[in-house]
């Protein structure tokens, strides 16, 4: 009965860890929901407003008022980051000149494993204009799948509903316009222009 | 007999959370791709430095990996020194912790501060590896031969014969003002190193 007890005991913790591996052991891949994480509110309001939040403490990303959503995940001290911040910046840019898209598409960076400060430094040397967060306890980074960076995610949005992800790739982005191109199209947002 | 099983069961719990840890410590630059050794969670720090902050900095004269010779003594009265020891080329927290400082010249100058990056590797891999990184400002220091001397001389050689990641702030005068031999496994925050610095020109 003891014996029957450990090994019962054994396999309950084998396989709730084996659980909580699983959510952090495998990258969600386009069509599936991206995974429900928290993120602290922005102090500036300037970003809340281009996020449409309101209030202090914590959000979730499906809060942010956009049709599409681009996540970067990215590391202060990763260099191929560094080398694709001009590029991701570009993208903001394109964006943010065209009346018929800029509400509707949002972009947000994780700096995976990064304090605030780190983040910082990153955002001061690339000049980012989007809202950059802290992960500093890496927990964001694990609810993804531990990926490599930069890591681009793109989430299709709607209202009250989990995002689904229309794009999910490590690695550069390549051209910004191209780029934005192809994820209007996986996401069926409309050219208006 | 019972507790014994439980015993047991935590200790088995305890290596499934160890394990886990494991994959997800770090976050991987896509730049390194496969080419970054994992080596595991590490024993976090595995030798004793006799030097305390306070005492004169130990001198040294290493070879770098742009072919020039670099001494501590070159800085005297000049500028204040971080070093940067770092366990091993093409691991994974050392192939971050260089990029991150790379983008940190405007923050070193301002506190008047070089930066010298060092491990036990041997140039030409430091020079493939440090490729990876883009082009370093700071001047990167090989301790190969004699093997780990400089490292050893700051107390900060581990029993495998590669160094611990440790940090040491060398004021003007070559006084140690601050030493961090950090867990190996992990990354010292910038917070600490930003605070250490701007402490010196108080």
């Amino acid at each position: 009965m003891k014996k029957f007890l450990s090994v019962f005991m054994m396999a309950v913790s084998v396989m709730v860890f084996t659980r909580t591996i699983s959510a952090a052991d495998r990258t969600p891949a386009t069509g599936e929901p991206f995974p429900d994480i928290t993120l602290p509110m922005p102090e500036k309001s300037i970003q809340k407003e281009y996020l449409g939040l309101k209030g202090n403490g914590s959000f979730r990303p499906s809060q942010i008022k956009a049709e599409v959503l681009i996540i970067e995940i990215f590391s202060m001290y990763c260099p191929y980051c560094q080398k694709e911040a001009p590029n991701v910046n570009e993208l903001y840019r394109i964006i943010s000149s065209r009346e018929d898209i800029k509400d509707k598409i949002k972009i947000i960076g994780i700096g995976a494993g990064n304090t605030p400060l780190e983040v910082d430094v990153f955002r001061k040397q690339y000049a980012v204009e989007f809202p950059l967060f802290s992960d500093e306890s890496f927990s964001v980074h694990a609810a993804t799948g531990g990926v490599r960076t930069p890591y681009f995610f793109v989430i299709r949005t709607r209202a009250g509903e989990p995002g689904v992800i229309v794009y999910s790739n490590v690695g550069t982005l390549h051209d910004p316009q191209q780029f934005l191109d192809l994820i209007m199209k996986t996401s069926s947002l409309k050219q208006e222009r | 007999m019972r507790n014994k099983q439980v015993l047991i069961v935590s200790r088995l719990v305890m290596l499934f959370v160890l394990l886990c840890s494991a994959t997800i410590a770090y976050g991987a630059s896509e730049q390194f791709k496969g080419k970054i050794y994992d080596p595991g969670i590490l024993k976090p720090v595995d030798s004793r430095t006799k030097l305390k902050a306070g005492m004169p900095a130990p001198l040294f004269t290493l070879p770098s990996i742009t072919g020039d010779r670099v001494s501590l003594a070159q800085y005297r009265g000049k500028k204040n020194v971080v070093i940067s020891f770092v366990p091993a080329a093409w691991t994974p927290v050392c192939s971050d912790q260089w990029p991150g400082y790379n983008i940190l010249k405007d923050f070193f100058d301002k506190n008047d501060a070089v930066l010298l990056g060092i491990t036990v590797d041997n140039i030409p891999t430091l020079h493939a590896w440090t490729k990876e990184m883009g082009d370093l400002w700071f001047p990167v220091l090989s301790d190969f031969w004699p093997h780990g001397a400089a490292s050893k001389k700051y107390g900060v050689l581990r029993s495998n014969g590669v160094s611990e990641r440790a940090l040491f702030i060398v004021d003007k005068k070559g006084i140690i003002r601050y030493i961090d031999v950090h867990d190996i496994n992990k990354r010292p925050s910038l917070e600490m190193l930003v605070q250490e610095l701007e402490k010196l020109n108080k």
